[in-house]
């Protein structure tokens, strides 16, 4: 079976979705993003729907509970590339994908966990006051 | 109103609901509906097939090319022999909970889509019928 | 067995093509404005359809223009057809591109009848033949006109609603005159497209030239800001005149967390700061004053 592969750059989690999921392949890819997280120690992920030409509301489902999970474990989601006709599609369909952080891009997606992480780095520096890292 | 072209497709796993959306945006694509109206109605009948698969226990969709005077459309029938919907009403205006609601979702669906019928009978199965009509 | 009629149009057409070709182009010229199509394409599409129409014939095809066999016919009359919309000819003068071949048609083959019975088959057979290749190229013509049109409609649909770049990552969109449901649409999608394309984080929209707004608009713009957020982007609405905020507040829309400013600047500069950036003035040095104009003392 095909499985959508997560690759690293420093603590980021990368996942790049090309094909057309089924169910099976997404509870799989929700399963090793929670495995990288922790092995790694990873404190973002990115996740890269520009190739995605239809989300539904069991993918929508999925980008919010791998978010959700990636919180609990002390990580950021962002998901970027995400097409006008899907982003339409899914104010329609009344999806909010709460609690999912998004970008139009992957560089704007990594220059925001970049600045999310760094100073969230900061805050374990004795002394330095905490900033609003959420 | 005649009906042209038609196809019928199994929908019994979850590998047909892929199946489901690569025919239905096949279909769109050779009525030439736009990136929008064919975004939208391949969600729809995504969200509806997975319904007959995990609800319904299983089904089969059928395809039309509808022709109405000028305009062309497409229609999907999905149909199964499940234990149907004891609350139409409740369906049709459920949201998406992420909780462990029945998640039909239907209200939304049938935003996504020119015309939208359904008809269950609790105990003898849903049949759900989505058009599609091209614009211009 | 090949028909009899379709055997004696062949034959017609064979033995006396040039003069058919002749007396068919001039018939044209002479309804056609002349300057509208030059008499060498005019005749280039004149042999090229009486040699389809024959090899159809000799193949044996029916009368019946729909048959597989005519398909190479319909598709030089769909060529044609959709040229001569484009340019601008009217539906009879495209018709009548096919409709003229029946004078010199018939005329040839009364030369050549010897049998008033076998004429009468004749001619009526080349009629049958030729009105349904007229009327498809009708409809042919028919289709393009309204293709024609709606992509004309379409581009001014894109032209009265331009999006502008006012900086980099701050999109505009003036909105002027009446938002109908389609043009709302319309707008929304090429915004959402434009975001993508130039990676705005930011998009106006600015409603200053909309004089009222009805509910369905109210909630396509909505839609649109919502969308621009799923992808990433930030929406702000501005120039909400009086009337306009009455009717909202009045159709119980509700604008949520939707940003609106008042003005196209306040918007601007809102947007401005969101990407941290800001406007300053260059601070003149102390004593510096701009030099007076040169006078003669």
């Amino acid at each position: 079976m095909d499985r959508i592969p997560i690759l690293r750059m420093g603590p980021v989690l990368l996942v790049s979705i090309q094909l057309d999921m089924h169910d099976q392949i997404a509870l799989v890819l929700q399963d090793d993003l929670t495995n990288a997280i922790t092995t790694h120690g990873a404190k973002g992920v990115l996740i890269d729907i520009s190739a995605v030409s239809v989300v539904d509301s069991f993918m929508g489902r999925m980008l919010a509970n791998i978010a959700g999970i990636a919180r609990v474990l002390d990580a950021i989601t962002v998901v970027v590339g995400m097409q006008p006709a899907v982003a339409i599609t899914l104010v329609e369909l009344g999806l909010s994908l709460e609690g999912v952080r998004t970008a139009l891009n992957v560089e704007k997606g990594m220059a925001h966990l970049q600045s999310v992480v760094a100073s969230a780095g900061a805050l374990s520096d004795p002394g330095d006051d905490a900033d609003g890292a959420d | 109103m005649l009906t042209a072209r038609t196809e019928q497709i199994p929908v019994r796993e979850q590998q047909d609901i892929v199946s489901v959306r690569q025919v239905v945006r096949s279909w769109c694509l050779t009525l030439g509906l736009g990136l929008v109206d064919l975004t939208k109605f391949v969600t729809a009948a995504s969200e509806i097939a997975r319904n007959t698969v995990e609800y319904g226990g299983g089904g089969t969709l059928v395809l039309e090319e509808l022709r109405d005077g000028l305009r062309v459309g497409v229609r999907l029938v999905f149909e199964d022999q499940g234990p149907g919907i004891p609350d139409i009403e409740r369906a049709l205006t459920d949201g998406y909970s992420t909780g462990t609601g029945m998640g039909l979702g239907l209200g939304g669906t049938r935003r996504l889509v020119d015309e939208f019928d359904i008809s269950s009978t609790p105990g003898a199965g849903t049949r759900v019928a989505i058009t599609k009509w091209k614009t211009r | 067995m090949p028909d009899a009629p379709a055997n004696r149009l062949v034959a017609a057409i064979d033995e006396r093509f040039d003069e058919l070709l002749r007396n068919w182009i001039t018939d044209q010229l002479a309804t056609l404005r002349r300057a509208q199509i030059a008499e060498s394409d005019l005749r280039a599409q004149c042999t090229e359809l009486l040699q389809i129409m024959r090899r159809a014939l000799v193949g044996g095809a029916p009368l019946d223009v729909e048959a597989q066999a005519w398909a190479p016919a319909r598709d030089l009359l769909g060529r044609i057809s959709v040229s001569r919309a484009q340019q601008g000819f009217s539906s009879t003068e495209t018709a009548t591109f096919v409709l003229s071949l029946k004078r010199p048609l018939f005329g040839v083959l009364r030369t050549a009848s010897k049998d008033a019975d076998a004429l009468a088959d004749d001619i009526w057979a080349a009629t049958l033949l030729l009105d349904q290749l007229a009327l498809y190229t009708t409809e042919v013509y028919l289709k393009a006109r309204q293709e024609l049109i709606a992509r004309q409609q379409q581009d001014m649909l894109e032209l009265s609603t331009p999006v502008v770049k006012l900086w980099e990552g701050v999109l505009a969109l003036p909105m002027i005159g009446t938002l109908d449901s389609a043009r709302t649409q319309v707008v929304m999608e090429s915004l959402l497209q434009r975001i993508v394309e130039t990676g705005s984080d930011v998009a106006i929209l600015d409603i200053t030239g909309v004089p009222t707004v009805d509910t369905l608009t109210a909630q396509h713009l909505l839609k649109t800001v919502t969308a621009a957020r799923l992808m990433g982007a930030e929406c702000i609405i501005s120039g909400i005149r009086p009337q306009i905020a009455q009717t909202i507040v009045h159709l119980g829309v509700d604008l949520g967390d939707v940003i609106t400013k008042a003005t196209l600047a306040d918007a601007f500069k809102l947007a401005l700061s969101r990407l941290g950036l800001a406007i300053t003035r260059p601070k003149a040095a102390p004593g510096a004053v701009r030099p007076a104009a040169p006078t003669t003392d």
